[in-house]
């Protein structure tokens, strides 16, 4: 007989030692978790300590990149990365949410499993194999389908001015465009899946077309969710590295052109950390807490608001 | 004269149909991808290319033996570090994690699954590769596990929360103690799902590269040390294609090719362990 | 007629969900060998005051107990003592059959023998026979004692988990409205099963069918609002009960 606590007890106190050690344990592998958190802020802050303490507030908004005269701006990087999230955004939020609505609404049921699980295929595939794609089938067809007529309807625009050469930010927009999709959607399509049919139903029942019921009972319902969902792809695009360094140039440049190369905060760290030293390597760890920061902030908003209206389940963190 | 109603049924076709060309236009990239993978990699898969090492910079054939070694002994590593934490703190959050501390770790699994990789990277670098003086396969599968233990955490905690209740109170009737009744039969009877998540995060990793550039860093030769650095197919690929040689670039098409094989294994690995799960029931 | 004695008894039991209070200050004696039936309409507390007397109702959410439980004189509720030992003891069969899924019928039925100790293949193989023996399932299911539980029927699946329950030998039963999720042939198995298991085990069941607890049971205890209205021998609780509550209860008047 071993000892449990008095009454009124509102839970079952360990018996022996078996409970306790089964609890600790397990919370011991639990706190890895906020313990990789604390240590990922920490590392990264006194790593960056000394650029932080040399360039302060600059280092955010100066273009210069100078390892050989050891000045450090990290503004077109931060400038290119919230670019190409935005070009990625702006291409893949309406197809993903068309694909959604499609998949929640209009597809005939058999093919509901097999076309979502295909666009759920789209994460699958790793980065650097959209990479691949992207350097020797995507920039050869921009270059010989996409960009010349861009260019001569559009090219008095700031955003397609200049020359072409292949790598760029419009190449990086699109491939992050299509790596985010299956992410906006699969989540867009849970909380679509969500909204109660009672909805739809009502507003079918006054007259609506299917799409004015999808437009006017079913999206407002699942509103905060599906930004939610398009966060999420903001977070994501935020942080794709491999693809975007392949494909985006790896210039210094600040410019909003899509046509020419840029930088990304991911893609920079890639190409420069390993021969790095001294204060180029401590404003590379700048730039990594800086996209840090941003990314959890941006996943926080993001987690929020999908906790909010789907059912809870890890929705967003499953790749496949 | 098209009355009201009239145009608003175009409408809603309309729009049904624009819905479909998204559908349409979602799954082009896929199936483009994956004809170039099959068009341009399958001429590179011969006996050699998966017995053989790369060939010096500029030659023909080699292969890419090292680093589809590489790559399973990193996710080995990585996974036989990552899955249990994670594992474990899932089985945490779905018992325990009703409180303050249980609603912090879920938050923050949230949050660090959708970290950059290569954040994880440079992180690694300083707290394994520094101290250790070089790179090695061990400091990627370090960096691996890391990016592993949120994602398993949270797929777990969903699929032991699915358990009824009335298993865990039937296993407590009976006199089993609380661990036993949550490892031999909660967690026994969320088993397939867990396996389902965890193996779906191995084919995440697996396909991973930025947090091995400066971890596992990669190597020309055939090693299996792993404090050494290592190859990964992941890696290859990325040097293969940004390299300036033809024969790289047909072998990177190739290495994309058994890469990709490789996830889609664990993948559907992952489906079929789900549907099994269900035929028994 | 002696007292027959009393194998377990609550003394100013109470539960509480929180501040809310389920169960209210009773006291009630289940004599050894004897089936007990607790009645009463829904939200009376029966169900609350059975998982009461295994030590159950303390793991539901703000699940409090005040008072005492006697399990042959001992005090399941002092502080000495350990829970999981009591429930060992007494045992519960619940109101949705629940098999565990991922084990065999024979590992099912075994699964509560394993917790008291080690057993020899030949003891656990003679246990899991007697204990389906006596839940009058054995004849079927003898043929297929490793496969899936989750293939037999309803009624079946409840009888496994009596048998399931039954194996380690407790002192009682408890059953949680035991046939409701199952059809009227299987209920009547059930109901026979009971009449064969008191003579083994002392049986409380809490039943929200007046009919099965005047064929099923010795004594009868009807709850209302959390507090014991009456309790008497069934035939007498039935025909000629002393509450005025008790008998617009048993005459239908509501429910």
């Amino acid at each position: 007989m071993v000892d449990a606590p008095g009454r009124p007890s509102p839970r079952l106190r360990a018996v022996g030692w078996g409970d306790a050690a089964f609890r600790v344990i397990l919370t011991g592998f639990a706190a890895t978790i906020p313990l990789l958190f604390v240590a990922l802020v920490a590392r990264l802050t006194v790593s960056a300590w000394p650029t932080i303490r040399a360039f302060g507030v600059r280092f955010l908004t100066t273009s210069t990149w100078d390892p050989v005269a050891n000045v450090y701006g990290a503004a077109p990087m931060i400038f290119g990365t919230l670019f190409s999230s935005l070009i990625a955004l702006l291409l893949a939020v309406p197809l993903a949410i068309g694909v959604a609505i499609f998949l929640t609404e209009f597809a005939p049921r058999p093919l509901r499993g097999p076309v979502g699980t295909l666009v759920e295929l789209l994460a699958a595939i790793p980065s650097v194999v959209y990479g691949l794609w992207g350097i020797f089938v995507l920039i050869p067809l921009l270059r010989t389908y996409v960009v010349p007529p861009l260019g001569t309807l559009l090219g008095w625009t700031p955003f397609f001015s200049g020359t072409f050469y292949g790598n760029s930010m419009l190449a990086a927009g699109i491939i992050l465009a299509v790596m985010i999709l299956p992410y906006i959607s699969s989540v867009s399509r849970e909380v679509l899946a969500a909204v109660p049919s009672s909805q739809r139903e009502a507003a079918l029942a006054l007259g609506a077309t299917r799409w004015e019921a999808v437009w006017s009972a079913v999206l407002p319902y699942a509103r905060s969710g599906v930004v939610g969902a398009v966060i999420l792809g903001l977070g994501r695009a935020l942080g794709e590295t491999m693809a975007v360094v392949m494909v985006v140039g790896n210039r210094h440049d600040l410019s909003v052109s899509l046509l020419e190369p840029g930088t990304t905060m991911a893609a920079v760290i890639a190409n420069e950390f390993n021969e790095a030293a001294g204060l180029q390597r401590a404003a590379l760890f700048e730039v990594g807490l800086v996209l840090f920061g941003v990314t959890v902030a941006v996943n926080a908003l993001a987690r929020i608001l999908v906790w909010r209206v789907a059912r809870e389940s890890a929705i967003g963190s499953r790749a496949i | 004269m098209i009355s009201r109603v009239a145009r608003r049924r175009v409408a809603s076709h309309v729009m049904t149909g624009l819905t479909v060309v998204a559908a349409i236009l979602a799954l082009l990239p896929l199936f483009a991808i994956f004809a170039d993978l099959v068009l341009r990699g399958a001429s590179s898969l011969n006996w050699d290319f998966f017995v053989k090492n790369p060939a010096a910079a500029g030659d023909t054939g080699g292969g890419v033996a090292n680093a589809i070694v590489g790559t399973l002994i990193i996710v080995g590593v990585g996974s036989a570090i990552g899955l249990p934490v994670g594992i474990g703190a899932g089985v945490y959050l779905a018992e325990y994690g009703g409180g303050r501390f249980g609603t912090v770790v879920r938050f923050l699994a949230d949050v660090l699954t959708g970290t950059p990789s290569v954040i994880v990277g440079i992180f690694v670098w300083m707290f394994v590769v520094r101290p250790m003086g070089h790179f090695s396969a061990l400091a990627g599968a370090i960096a691996l596990a890391m990016l592993m233990i949120p994602m398993v955490s949270r797929t777990t905690e969903e699929m032991v929360r699915l358990v009824p209740h009335s298993l865990r109170e039937a296993a407590l009737a009976l006199g089993f103690p609380r661990w036993r009744a949550t490892t031999h039969v909660v967690v026994r009877a969320a088993w397939p799902g867990i396996v389902t998540g965890a193996l779906v995060a191995v084919a995440r990793i697996a396909g991973e590269t930025a947090p091995l550039l400066f971890t596992a860093l990669g190597n020309l030769n055939f090693r299996t040390n792993v404090l050494q650095p290592m190859q990964t197919l992941s890696l290859q690929i990325y040097v293969f294609a940004t390299g300036p040689f033809e024969e790289w670039h047909r072998l990177a098409w190739g290495a994309a090719l058994v890469l990709m094989g490789i996830v889609l294994i664990f993948g559907l690995g992952a489906r079929f362990v789900t549907r099994t799960r269900f035929r028994d029931g | 007629m002696a007292e027959p004695a009393v194998r377990l008894r609550t003394e100013r039991l109470h539960a509480l969900y929180g501040s809310q209070a389920a169960v209210k200050g009773v006291t009630l004696g289940f004599p050894v060998h004897t089936v007990t039936a607790v009645i009463g309409p829904s939200g009376c507390g029966k169900s609350t005051f059975l998982r009461c007397l295994n030590r159950l109702h303390e793991l539901s959410r703000q699940g409090i107990v005040q008072g005492s439980v006697f399990l042959d004189d001992r005090d399941i509720y002092a502080p000495e003592t350990n829970p999981v030992a009591v429930r060992r003891r007494i045992g519960m069969v619940f109101q949705q059959p629940n098999p565990f899924p991922t084990m065999t019928i024979y590992r099912n039925v075994a699964a509560g023998l394993s917790v008291n100790g080690r057993l020899t293949r030949a003891e656990t193989d003679a246990a899991v026979e007697r204990a389906l023996r006596s839940a009058a399932l054995w004849d079927e299911v003898k043929d297929r004692l490793h496969t899936n539980p989750l293939g037999l029927s309803g009624g079946q699946q409840q009888r496994l988990c009596i048998a399931r329950t039954i194996a380690p030998a407790p002192d009682v039963l408890l059953l949680d409205e035991p046939t409701s999720a199952l059809d009227p042939i299987a209920t009547q198995s059930i109901e026979e099963l009971v009449q064969h298991l008191k003579r083994e085990f002392t049986v409380v069941i809490v039943t929200h069918n007046m009919q099965q607890a005047a064929r099923v049971s010795d004594f009868t205890a009807f709850f209302y609002l959390g507090e014991l209205i009456e309790h008497d021998v069934t035939t007498k609780m039935f025909t000629a009960p002393a509450e005025a509550r008790t008998e617009a209860y048993v005459t239908g008047r509501f429910g």
